[in-house]
């Protein structure tokens, strides 16, 4: 299975709809997303990663790029997501510290922190 | 003894058929369905690893991984033809992001041995190896 991107606009925040592997092969594109998106003005991202099947430590380390780049201009990168098996893969690396994440796309737009 | 023994090239594209075949055989040997999941990240950070190595150092050989079937054990072993002159040393960069390839690596062990109990990594002149080990559930028996 592929990776699938989308984005939209909710309030001043970008949501990115991410669905399927993420992994070596795929998670060039999701950095290219998300750097297209920082060069492009938007610094508040909300990755949903609802739709994800799987992901590797190659994907968590686009994640922690991504997070990089928003914080250099006072931005933020929260994620959205409630699957066992992929919050695990966040809490055995520790950046269950690192990341908000949040269990749905309206608390993580809603959250200011 | 091995039961299944794949090469493949080192491209990031081959890291899910390796992924998905040694899900399929964990299966077969008697890995609990539960851990599968497990298996199936172990044996992609493992491989992802390889073909970092091998691209980094203008490897053409293909990454090897050995699935074994034990009595009461299954192990996965992923070879790399990348010489380390210490261990723990990386290949030769090719240039590139040094400091973020040295990270993704250190973040893909961390997720095995935060995944595994059971893995011992080797590194040598002639390559590295991961390999990681599960308990297997003895085969169930079917009822006449």
């Amino acid at each position: 299975m592929d990776l699938s991107l989308s984005t939209r606009t909710v309030g001043d925040r970008t949501v990115v709809e991410v669905g399927g592997e993420i992994d070596v092969y795929t998670a060039p594109k999701l950095r290219e997303q998300l750097v297209e998106l920082v060069n492009d003005g938007s610094f508040h991202l909300v990755v949903d990663m609802e739709g994800v099947d799987f992901l590797d430590s190659t994907g968590l380390g686009v994640l922690v790029g991504g997070l990089k780049r928003v914080r250099a201009h006072e931005g933020s990168l929260r994620l959205v997501c409630n699957q066992e098996r992929i919050l695990k893969i966040f809490r055995i690396t520790g950046l269950t510290k690192v990341f908000p994440i949040h269990t749905s796309v309206d608390e993580a737009v809603a959250a200011t922190d | 003894m091995a039961t299944v023994e794949l090469r493949f090239s080192a491209l990031p594209e081959h890291v899910r058929t390796a992924r998905l075949v040694a899900a399929a055989v964990a299966r077969r040997a008697g890995v609990d369905e539960a851990v599968l999941d497990e298996v199936r990240l172990a044996v992609g950070e493992a491989c992802s690893r390889a073909v970092g190595l091998h691209q980094s150092g203008g490897i053409s050989e293909p990454v090897r991984v050995t699935l074994i079937e034990e009595e009461k054990q299954f192990s996965i072993e992923v070879g790399d033809e990348a010489p380390r002159s210490a261990p723990g040393d990386n290949a030769p960069g090719a240039g590139g992001d040094v400091d973020v390839e040295a990270e993704e690596d250190e973040m893909g062990l961390a997720v095995i041995s935060g995944l595994v109990d059971d893995v011992e990594v080797t590194a040598g002149e002639n390559g590295g190896s991961i390999r990681m080990s599960w308990p297997t559930m003895p085969p169930v028996t079917l009822l006449p």
